[in-house]
């Protein structure tokens, strides 16, 4: 595939972004700044960027309790992101969501989501209202290897086939749902082989590469807008962190995450950007450097935010409606 | 006694079952290897092997439908659904199978099995990790709904319900696994429908569940404070209900305050509050009080949420208000 240096050298930063992102998420979780349940993306930054590079503003994603990435990649802004990790007033969803929800509706993005296949259905929704509305805007429907496992995976891939729905199924294989590993959770080792069950293609692409997702994905997205129905797609990649911070990871080998971090996405993006002089050293250096001090204003932004009031906490869970409050 | 956390005294009830009776054994998400979300089954698969404490793939329906299966064909299930959040996923199997099994088949089948549900915020989860969803379950004629407050009684508890023949919603509460308490040296079974008096008192009485039991406690440390002393019951059971123990403390200090972490509205105290009212109603000298959380989905941030779920403040202004 040909690819303008433009578009490649806005993948590397999208990449380099996310791991910078959740480094950093990652300290502050540690520091006690960051709360809650924090479910990090490191290692699989490939695999959003692939993706979503195909997308415009105005198509669709849903995503999962691991969504910073896909947020990252989809366009969101790391100020409010990282003031949502804060619990602060100013992020995306004014405090009230936190990582697992974290979310720009501007953007298309239909939730990052804490039910483990919820996405799913979703993701059928919003293609049959495209469909319906007339408009050529596709969604990619993210969720994990451990999610493939739940009713909805299946009752989701059938709906958008029989509809020939104008929907893309990510499946972010990274060999685990928290402690199980793929081979003790399922009989097969594609879970791409599903869509064969469902009459639409099913695709494993190396998800560490983020030029043949790419190209995986491009495929599958002008189908979509086509008219021909979905695709899945299943990433094989790897989670570096625990499952969520704190996960002491007891039930995979060291040597595993080993082999996986030698498979970093992002050195072998940059060498592929090098030797074939996209970009020189300097070049992604300067992208490096560029993203780290974005995330640091972003934490500084985050801090700096005002804490939610408590009146907010009554607000939103109606467009019309606002709930009591209690005096204390 | 022996001194144990709420977690472990769970895990030495079901210890004591796969000791005990062959048909009984553990499934859920992570729940071997991993030791649970929350560590409830911890080093069980070590003392018991993969067979009988079983992980399964992310499927809370099946792994509902499939204790009911078990259990209807002579095992004893008891699983685990990570968070009561997610039973939202298994509700067919729970509602329109295992409560109305045993009923619509004229009482020719027995379903044996536990599911434990671990519930409530207090950890910033968020709102599809924090939730109370007891009256869900207790809205369904079938189901038994349990929900200890401490170490002692949720040994006590999950040794009943698992040697109950019916299905069981066994209630956990998350900030409590790591609350330490007394236990009894031997493993005994507490009867399910029984209430305990965690602290008798004359002024009020305060019907609290789960955690709102140790907030309810605190609470009536700083009301003894102003020379107001509440009487702090715990129901234990939500279903089956001790009526006589609650009934008996509220006729003697004739104030009712309900304190459940629930969504107010349409929660299990505002059935137990509804039945007060039909049955005792004389002897109330005040209206009955409830205290929940407010109507809405559990915030992430730290002050929204420690705003919407009750607090011993709560608690204390509420009970001064009917005295
Ligand atoms: C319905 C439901 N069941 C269980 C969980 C708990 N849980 C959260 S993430 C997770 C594992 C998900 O695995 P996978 O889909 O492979 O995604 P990954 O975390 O690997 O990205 C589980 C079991 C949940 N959030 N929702
Ligand atoms: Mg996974």
């Amino acid at each position: 595939m040909n690819l303008s240096q433009e578009l490649l050298a806005s993948m590397y930063r999208k990449m380099m972004k996310i791991r910078k992102f959740e480094q950093r998420v990652s300290e502050l979780f540690a520091q006690g700044m960051v709360p809650g349940f924090v479910h990090l993306y490191i290692g699989e930054e490939a695999t959003a960027v692939g993706v979503c590079e195909n997308l415009k503003d105005t198509d669709y994603i849903t995503s999962t309790h691991r969504g910073h990435g896909h947020l990252i990649a989809k366009g969101g802004e790391l100020k409010y992101m990282m003031a949502e990790l804060f619990g602060r007033k100013t992020g995306y969803c004014k405090g009230k969501g936190g990582s697992m929800h974290i979310a720009d509706a501007k953007i298309g993005i239909l939730g990052a989501n804490g039910i483990v296949g919820a996405g799913l259905p979703i993701s059928v929704g919003s293609g049959l209202s495209a469909r319906m509305r007339g408009t050529d805007q596709v969604t990619v429907c993210f969720f994990g290897d451990g999610a493939s496992n739940q009713g909805t995976f299946h009752e989701a891939m059938n709906m958008a086939s029989i509809w020939r729905l104008p929907v893309i199924f990510v499946c972010e294989n990274n060999l685990y749902g928290i402690s199980m590993r793929q081979d003790r959770h399922q009989a097969i080792a594609d879970i791409s082989d599903r869509a064969q069950a469902y009459g639409f293609p099913g695709i494993t692409v190396d998800g560490n590469d983020v030029l043949a997702v790419y190209e995986v994905a491009h495929e599958a997205v002008k189908r979509a807008r086509e008219g021909a129905g979905p695709t899945l797609i299943e990433c094989k990649t790897y989670r570096w962190r625990g499952h969520f911070e704190g996960d002491p990871t007891t039930y995979r080998a060291k040597e595993e995450l080993e082999e996986w971090m030698a498979k970093d996405p992002i050195p072998r993006f940059a060498r592929y950007l090098e030797e074939n002089g996209y970009a020189s050293r300097k070049e992604l250096e300067e992208i490096e450097r560029s993203v780290e001090s974005e995330v640091q204003q972003a934490i500084d932004f985050a801090e700096k935010s005002d804490l939610p009031d408590e009146a907010d906490a009554v607000t939103d869970v109606y467009s019309d409606l606002v709930e009591e409050g209690r005096a204390r | 006694m022996r001194i144990m956390t709420y977690a472990e005294a769970l895990r030495e009830a079901m210890r004591n079952e796969l000791k005990k009776d062959p048909r009984v054994f553990i499934m859920g998400e992570d729940v071997g290897r991993f030791g649970g979300c929350f560590g409830v089954t911890g080093n069980l698969v070590e003392e018991f092997g993969e067979d009988r404490v079983r992980d399964t793939p992310i499927s809370e329906e099946a792994i509902a439908g499939a204790a009911i299966g078990a259990a209807a064909t002579g095992m004893r299930p008891v699983a685990e659904i990570m968070f009561i959040d997610f039973v939202t996923v298994a509700m067919d199997q729970l509602v329109n199978q295992a409560a109305k099994m045993r009923y619509m088949f004229g009482g020719n089948i027995s379903l044996p099995m536990v599911v434990r549900l671990p519930e409530g915020g207090g950890i910033q989860a968020a709102a599809q990790h924090s939730q109370c969803l007891e009256a869900w379950l207790t809205h369904v004629p079938g189901i038994k709904v349990v929900y200890p407050s401490e170490p002692k009684d949720a040994l006590g508890l999950l040794i009943s319900s698992i040697r109950d023949d019916n299905p069981v919603a066994f209630i956990e509460h998350k900030m409590l696994y790591s609350v330490k308490g007394e236990v009894p040296d031997e493993n005994e079974p507490i009867p399910l429908g029984l209430a305990e008096v965690k602290r008798p008192g004359k002024n009020a009485t305060v019907i609290a569940t789960g955690y709102m039991v140790a907030k309810a406690l605190k609470a009536a440390d700083q009301l003894a404070k102003e020379g107001i002393e509440i009487e702090v019951v715990d129901p234990r059971t939500l279903f089956p209900l001790d009526k006589d123990t609650i009934y008996g403390s509220i006729k003697k200090t004739h104030k009712a305050v309900i304190v459940t972490e629930e969504a107010k509205r349409g929660g299990w105290g505002g059935e137990l509050a509804a039945q007060i009212a039909e049955e005792i109603f004389d002897y109330l000298d005040a209206q009955i009080v409830r205290i929940g959380a407010l109507n809405t989905p559990i915030p992430f941030a730290k002050n929204l949420e420690d705003y919407v779920i009750p607090s011993e403040v709560d608690i204390i202004n509420q009970v001064k208000s009917i005295l």
